[in-house]
């Protein structure tokens, strides 16, 4: 398809962005262009400017300090999968986003861009939920940060206002003792994950002291799961199966390739095959 | 010299494409270039109140908005005609624009031209149609029922036609005192072609000669030309100039005679400007015609040994909203035709409804019948194993066709004229390690979690129809020889014009290796012309798996005139006679005088020079063929397929896939592999995840490539290859066609490896795409 006529801008800095966006009604940021560009391609995004911020190096940085690791909202998916610090401090995003998309798609898309837009099935935010990281947001009011928990309301929809740009993401680097997985279950067409299983689980003395997971996929937004009852216990393949079939989704999403049922179901079998690998990694 | 023909030399084509130097239709500009946007419904079924272009051609550059109405003030015959015609076919008009009725989402119900594409775009947005939406029917079954919406008034039923092949009576008799029966309900899924470059048009059209030239993506250049001289625009074929350039695949969708070629030729003819209209992805998988779509029912007896006595088909296949080209041929003489497979069966009976649905028309899809076919036989056959407790091997091998019953006459149409089946099972069963398999699969069943599976697929292709008078019998509104013009200059360079043109099979290269081998000439010195109809005569163009069979033998046909007139060119310059000259390494030699000799330059030399020269010969050194086949060409092979089931979410993993085929002679091994690697990515694609979905509206719900599966590089595994060689008896190469045996066998292979795994939870089938929850559901059913 062809887009729709648009003007252009490319924003030179965050405060610069920030007044285009409030200087231009129902204008859109791009980052990577990923998930705007095919929208606007189909027609069902017609923005009429199209701020690009995806130059700006304030906004790419990957760093870690005090337990925490901060991600910029432009670090592309392939750069956080190859990420050194990442691999190091909080192993689990980056292989989250090593499941994105393919090379090219990876070599482009962002983590700002991928949470913003927020597809259910997108394989960023169960992590970020599961961590309980925290999204950095900037207005020309000033800044503010929400519980990733939060963060995603509904089915493409976020907390990030009209004014408002996606700065960064921290969240807590994981420590000894703490395995976490992520599984995937790929849609093979468009390679969104069917079901994304984010797990992590914290081993001391042979006996788990904390665990968690939330699946993607299955609902509009990330499902966290209660699985309180593996603390306590030494993580048994039946304690975590047990664990796992919690997964409750009031209203799943479904396609012609699965049904809501579906995916409630392979949730909790990636749910119990995640908190497995969470737990042989801890 | 050394032999090039079965050496893997590489594709000459392969720099220019894989560096983006290679000329698309969408590439090309013209001066004065417009660029049209086709208006399509998005309605299954609607009738027309009005069309309001006003506020379109109110949008600065816009050259125009047509409508039916333009087309009927043209003058032209306006319609899209059907190329295969069968006794009692309902044939109703197919105009290239809709005038009154819409019968599928996308059909073409305006166009805009203008000064660039998203302009025509924008303007394609503000035509206002006012549709009353009428009740659609987009299943094959459905729209057979009582009381369906009826696609066309002159197809009463949505019954397109009403075909049978086989007889019955002994087919009854046979279930009547079989021993065994197998049956089986079975749905071939729908499927979206989705070559890599959409369809484009570029006419071009000058008022003051009367000429139309068209660049297109095709696979027939005249063919194209002949249906829109015959039907469609209505222009003398002499002022028609189609030009196919680099053409990015069509697995058999760039063959049919589309709207949008006339649409655009139309647009091009009132501007008296060239015009441009490129497919977007959304388009392509609205109008590109789809392929597959049956809904079946089948059966096999068998005796007491195993050995089969009857078969028995009846299939509802889809046509779509209209017939496209050569519709009609797939699912009946491409499919009817096939059902004997690789046995011998002694009494075959298939019926086959071609049904209207308010769908994308359905034509030739890589395989184009014989896929639907194997399908049915290859299904059966593993269920026949099964029930006899033979097992998938023994089952098979005790009803081939024996190797001394060729050339073997079957109970439907077809007389194969060569094959030996049992050796290529062989090599499939040593290459998988078949014994161990079993033994893996036994443990795997005794331990629980994923479960192994292994099927079987051993098919028979029918490449290259032949000869055209039969095929003329049987419907076809066109020949199916081929055509090549060899031409061999002064200095001994050579250029082939083939009616063969190419879409991506290496023609170029393959067509080389075939005169060098014949007449001694490195192949960079043999240049490959196709896709023009103002550079080659006639042709009828790439499908079918037959440009090697058909185009190969028609090209080796002049090579061995060439060879016949040089001698006696050398002859006379050599003093000796003709009959005494042999050709060999590119000299034609005095028999028993090594010493007497002269090369083909001397010879083509003095071919154009004429200067010392016999009397009663003419100049030059090129001759032309039109080769008509003695019959089809009959490949054949044997497919393995292991798979892993993961029977907690029904996720299937492909671990190993051995293909055994035997396409006669081989050109270029390195191509004929690649052919089969493709064909098997588009026959596993089938089987686990392509699927075109309507919902019952009509609306086609899988229509993006978010939703419809094309199997990427990771979906795969390394694929096995192996050959067996048995020539084709009547051409003069040998050689039989490939490049659509991996579509034909794969799928029955995957679904028989699936159903091969889940047999101790009771499973006998599952419908294609084998989707995870599929499978879920059938294990926990």
């Amino acid at each position: 398809m062809y887009q729709a006529q648009f003007d252009y801008r490319r924003a030179g800095s965050v405060d610069e962005a920030l007044s285009l966006l409030q200087e231009n009604e129902d204008a859109k940021l791009m980052a990577g262009g990923h998930s705007l560009i095919p929208m606007m391609k189909l027609r069902l995004a017609q923005p009429p400017v199209v701020i690009d911020i995806g130059r700006l190096d304030e906004l790419k940085g990957i760093s870690e300090a005090g337990g925490s690791v901060r991600v910029g909202s432009l670090p592309t998916h392939a750069v956080i999968a190859a990420s050194d610090g990442l691999a190091a401090h909080c192993p689990v995003l980056a292989e989250a986003a090593g499941h994105i998309g393919d090379a090219q798609v990876r070599n482009r898309g962002t983590i700002g861009g991928n949470i913003a837009h927020a597809d259910p099935g997108s394989d960023i935010p169960p992590v970020l939920v599961l961590l309980g990281a925290s999204v950095h947001l900037q207005s020309p009011s000033g800044t503010r940060s929400v519980a990733a928990g939060d963060f995603f309301q509904d089915l493409l929809m976020t907390d990030v206002g009209e004014d408002e740009i996606l700065t960064h993401v921290d969240a807590p680097a994981l420590g000894s003792g703490t395995g976490a997985a992520y599984l995937k279950f790929e849609h093979p067409a468009s390679g969104y994950a069917v079901v994304g299983a984010a797990a992590s689980v914290t081993v001391q003395n042979g006996r788990c002291t904390a665990a968690g997971l939330v699946v993607g996929g299955v609902s509009a937004t990330p499902t966290a799961v209660d699985v309180s009852s593996l603390v306590g216990t030494d993580l048994s393949d039946d304690a975590i199966a047990a664990a796992a079939s919690g997964l409750d989704a009031e209203d799943p999403i479904g396609d012609i390739f699965a049904s809501g049922d579906y995916r409630v179901h392979v949730g909790k079998v990636y749910g119990k095959r995640a908190l497995a690998a969470a737990r042989d990694r801890a | 010299m050394a032999r090039v023909l079965g050496t893997s030399i590489k594709r000459r084509e392969d720099p220019a494409l894989i560096t983006g130097r290679g000329k698309y239709t969408d590439d090309l500009k013209a001066a004065g270039m417009a660029h049209a946007a086709i208006v399509r419904s998005p309605y299954a079924h609607a009738r027309i109140r009005g069309i309001d272009t006003s506020a379109a051609e109110a949008l600065p550059g816009v050259l125009a908005v047509l409508t039916a109405r333009d087309v009927a003030a043209a003058g032209i015959p306006g319609v899209v005609p059907v190329g295969w015609l069968l006794p009692d076919l309902k044939t109703p008009a197919h105009p290239m624009i809709a005038a009154d009725t819409v019968r599928h989402v996308g059909d073409a119900v305006a166009v805009v031209v203008a000064e660039d594409r998203y302009v025509a775009r924008d303007a394609a947005e503000r035509v206002a149609v006012d549709y009353e939406p009428l009740d659609a029917v987009a299943d094959v079954v459905a729209a057979l029922e009582d009381g369906a919406p009826a696609v066309h008034e002159e197809a009463p039923g949505n019954v397109a036609f009403d075909w049978e092949i086989g007889e019955r009576e002994p087919v009854d008799a046979a279930f009547a005192s079989a021993a065994h029966t197998v049956e089986l309900d079975l749905r071939n899924n729908r499927l979206i072609p989705h070559a890599i470059e959409p369809r484009a048009v570029l006419a071009s059209y000058d008022s003051s000669t009367g000429e139309m030239t068209i660049h297109m993506t095709s696979q027939n250049p005249h063919v194209h030309r002949l249906l829109m001289t015959l039907a469609s625009l209505g222009m003398p074929e002499h002022k028609v100039r189609i030009v196919a350039p680099e053409v990015g695949g069509g697995f058999g969708s760039k063959i049919h005679h589309y709207a949008d070629e006339a649409i655009v030729g139309l647009c091009s003819m009132k501007l008296d400007r060239p015009v441009k209209w490129t497919a977007t992805r959304t388009e392509t998988n609205l109008t590109d015609a789809h392929g597959r779509d049956h809904s079946t029912r089948c059966a096999l007896a068998l005796d007491a040994d195993g050995r089969i006595t009857g078969l028995r088909v009846d299939t509802a296949a889809a046509m779509g909203a209209y017939l496209s080209t050569f519709a009609p041929a797939v699912p009946t003489y491409l499919y009817g035709t096939l059902m004997s497979g690789q046995y011998d069966i002694p009494a075959i009976h298939c019926h086959v409804t071609g049904v209207f649905t308010h769908t994308t028309p359905v034509d030739a899809y890589r395989g184009a019948g014989r896929p639907e076919a194997t399908y049915v036989v290859e299904r059966l056959m593993h269920l026949a194993g099964e029930a006899t407790g033979l097992g998938p091997v023994e089952v098979r091998r005790r009803n081939f066709v024996s190797p001394d019953a060729f050339p073997y006459q079957t109970q439907v149409a077809l007389a194969y004229d060569s094959g030996n089946y049992g050796p290529a099972m062989d090599r499939a069963l040593e290459m998988i390690g078949y014994d161990d398999l079993r033994s893996q699969q036994a443990s795997r069943r005794d331990n629980g979690g994923k479960q192994i599976g292994i099927g079987f697929s051993s098919y028979i292709e029918a490449c290259g129809l032949a000869p055209s008078a039969v095929v003329g019998s049987l419907g076809a509104q066109a020949g199916q020889w081929e055509s090549a013009d060899v031409r061999v200059h002064p200095t001994a360079s050579v250029t082939v014009y083939t009616g063969s043109s190419s879409h991506g099979q290496g023609h170029e290269t393959t067509f080389s290796q075939i005169v060098a081998d014949r007449l001694g000439v490195d192949p960079e010195a043999v240049e490959v012309i196709h896709g023009d109809t103002d550079l080659v005569q006639f042709g009828m163009g790439t499908y079918g798996s037959r440009s090697a069979a058909v185009g190969g033998s028609a090209i080796a046909r002049s090579v061995d005139k060439i060879i016949e007139k040089g001698k006696k060119i050398a002859a006379h310059l050599l003093e000796a006679s003709a009959e005494d000259l042999e050709y060999e390494d590119g000299s034609f030699r005095v028999a028993g005088s090594p010493d007497r000799s002269l090369a083909l330059g001397d010879v083509a030399l003095q071919a154009y020079l004429a200067h010392n020269y016999p009397d009663d010969l003419e100049p030059g050194l090129s001759a032309t063929s039109f080769y008509d086949p003695a019959n089809f060409t009959y490949p054949f092979g044997t497919h393995v397929c292991v798979v892993e089931v993961d029977t907690e979410t029904g996720s299937i993993e492909l671990l190993r896939y051995a293909a055994v085929d035997d396409v006669g002679n081989v050109i270029n091994p390195m191509i004929v592999d690649g052919q089969l690697h493709g064909g098997l990515a588009q026959g596993i694609g089938q089987a686990l995840w392509e699927n075109a979905v309507y919902d019952e509206s009509g609306q086609l719900v899988s229509g993006s490539l978010m939703d419809y599966a094309v199997p990427k590089i990771h979906n795969l595994i390394p694929f096995e290859l192996d050959r067996t060689t048995t020539p084709c008896p009547h051409n003069p190469l040998g050689v039989k066609g490939v490049g659509e045996a991996g579509a034909i066998a794969s799928p029955a292979a995957v679904v028989n490896a699936v159903v091969d795994a889940l047999a101790p939870f009771g499973i006998s089938h599952i419908d294609m795409p084998l989707t995870p929850e599929k499978v879920w559901r059938a294990v926990n059913s």
